[in-house]
């Protein structure tokens, strides 16, 4: 097995979105810091993937997102994460309305995701991929690599950290993506199903690594996984989509039961 | 021996030339998937600012009489600012667009160059003579004599190449464009400023331009409003045959270019020569049948494939 080494340390220095009145305010609410899907639509050529999505992630939480195939559960992290423009709705962090505003300043101020093709850099070292994150968000080259270093080591490829990222075998592709996405600890991460194709063996891996995020890094995740055991073992919430609409939400045993997802997943009986 | 050591250092020389010139054009292309016509015309802009703006026949010097570190700077800075320009009031406004779309609009920026110095400097070619010293023969062994200026071109490509290989490899902004050059959504998924990474790959390719433009005029000591047209055409062609978006390729295409044109000059007979051209693009056109990618591919080209 793998030895995972200790995180790194160390919140960003980046500035965050939250305003200091926003953070008195939301703290007065008890709820932190805050990403917030308000009545978020996405919708392609009259097709609605997304319709009125309400959802609040918290800081130090894992949030499951499911739903069967086109449920539009990647569109709406998407919209999220600047990748779309929401048709209606908005999209705040810490309050802030962020839904139009570029990706790479959503990046900056600390809502981070992968894909789920892992879209590396292939022409570049794994270790490099990482690094690009991090001089983007103003670490020098050097602190950026032994930032790179650190999160690759944590996740058991620092072996791996000089090979070109095309050659890479598709898990570790996978785990690249998290690294690069948690360079320099962003509030909320968004994992768009990192354990697709994976073992049982390696899904228990790729749990383990979900689950150390929160604490190690101090950031909120929302999780999007077809792997029940996956969802079930490692979120706290989960959150259920089917055609673009909230169907069900709760903790995993509750949505389990509910009698909704069960005919959304099987089908009409 | 002498007549081959000759025709192999201009063979260098030329395609040093092309190189630089494909690299210009690759650089925007890798970034932007911009194919950039009015690259010519960025180094025909280059020569103009040589002289003094005015339609008179004979050219009256300005930057081209000052010092020569001076000169260098200012047409290089002059023509960066074009780029830059070109960037900020052109292409960024059709950037999301097709690349076929922002092709076009770079042949019809080019057009508009071209007409704005035909405007100011009249169409008659002018004669402008710096750096006179490059022109000169130096003796390299017992009958063999090349012109400076070829050694000068393959140096100073090299020097380029060495640093623009150093600035993507070790600083911040560098490899924040490899990135962006790989898949640019990605790389601002990522934190990476696209707006800055292109910005970027203008300055660099109007310092490759505005380089390239005094190498240019000192060979021919000539302007004309057309000038750059035709060269751009072979950068082009070396980007292509390179392989669009590696910039190793659009260095290996621009000197495969630059080295079949001179070897073909050299070993044709008198009469075909003139043609030697469209031999030059027949050859392109072998290569591409064999190899449509172009020379080199990138890892990412091959799996969009």
């Amino acid at each position: 097995m793998k030895q995972r080494k200790k995180a790194p340390e160390g919140r960003s220095q980046a500035d965050r979105a939250c305003t200091e009145g926003a953070r008195v305010a939301e703290q007065a609410n008890g709820s932190g810091q805050t990403l917030e899907a308000r009545q978020v639509s996405v919708s392609f050529e009259g097709l609605t993937a997304v319709n009125s999505v309400d959802e609040t992630l918290h800081q130090g939480e894992i949030l499951g997102l499911i739903g069967p195939n086109g449920a539009g559960k990647t569109t709406l992290v998407n919209a999220m994460t600047g990748f779309q423009l929401p048709a209606a709705g908005e999209v705040l962090l810490c309050g802030k309305v962020i839904s139009s505003l570029s990706p790479h300043w959503i990046r900056r101020h600390g809502v981070a995701r992968t894909f789920q093709a892992g879209r590396l850099f292939r022409d570049m070292p794994v270790s490099e991929n990482v690094e690009v994150a991090a001089v983007s968000m103003g670490l020098s080259r050097k602190k950026a690599h032994a930032h790179a270093m650190e999160l690759l080591e944590w996740l058991g490829l620092a072996d791996r950290a000089e090979m070109p990222a095309g050659i890479l075998p598709y898990t570790d592709e996978r785990r690249v993506g998290i690294a690069r996405a948690l360079a320099l600890s962003p509030q909320f991460v968004l994992l768009d199903e990192p354990a697709a194709g994976m073992s049982d063996l390696e899904c228990d891996d790729i749990m383990q690594v979900v689950r150390e995020i929160p604490e190690r890094f101090g950031c909120g995740v929302l999780l999007i996984e077809h792997n029940m055991r996956v969802i079930m073992g490692v979120c706290a919430r989960i959150h259920v989509l089917d055609s673009g609409k909230t169907i069900a939400r709760g903790t995993p045993a509750e949505v389990q039961k509910n009698p909704v997802v069960i005919n959304a997943y099987l089908g009409h009986s | 021996m002498d007549y081959i050591i000759q025709t192999v250092i201009s063979a260098l020389s030329f395609g040093s030339f092309y190189a630089l010139g494909a690299l210009g054009i690759g650089l925007l292309f890798s970034v932007l998937r911009l194919i950039n016509f009015a690259h010519g015309d960025f180094i025909t802009i280059g020569g103009f600012a040589l002289i003094v703006p005015s339609s008179a026949v004979v050219a009256t010097v300005l930057i081209g009489g000052f010092h020569p570190v001076l000169l260098v700077i200012c047409v290089v800075a002059i023509v960066i600012i074009v780029a830059l320009l070109s960037y900020f009031l052109v292409f960024q406004h059709v950037q999301n667009s097709s690349p076929a779309t922002m092709m076009i609009v770079s042949f019809a920026l080019g057009y508009t160059l071209q007409n704005i110095i035909l405007m100011i400097y009249g169409g008659r070619p002018k004669a402008v003579n710096i750096f006179p010293e490059l022109t000169g023969q130096v003796q390299i062994s017992d009958g063999v004599s090349v012109q400076i200026l070829q050694l000068v071109i393959i140096a100073v490509t090299w020097i380029l190449l060495i640093a623009l290989v150093l600035f993507l490899r070790r600083t911040k902004v560098g490899v924040q464009m490899r990135a962006a050059a790989e898949d640019f959504r990605m790389a601002r998924m990522l934190g990476v400023n696209g707006k800055s990474v292109i910005a970027l790959a203008f300055i660099l390719s109007g310092l490759l331009a505005g380089i390239m433009a005094l190498l240019f005029v000192t060979q021919t000591g000539v302007l004309t409003f057309r000038m750059g047209t035709p060269i751009m055409l072979f950068f082009f062609i070396a980007t292509v045959i390179g392989g669009m978006g590696s910039l190793v390729g659009a260095v290996v295409g621009g000197y495969a270019v630059g080295i079949v044109s001179v070897v073909l000059a050299a070993v044709l007979p008198g009469d075909i020569r003139i043609f030697r051209d469209a031999l030059v693009f027949l050859i392109v056109i072998i290569i591409l049948l064999g190899r449509p990618q172009g020379l080199v591919l990138t890892k990412s080209a091959k799996d969009r494939v």
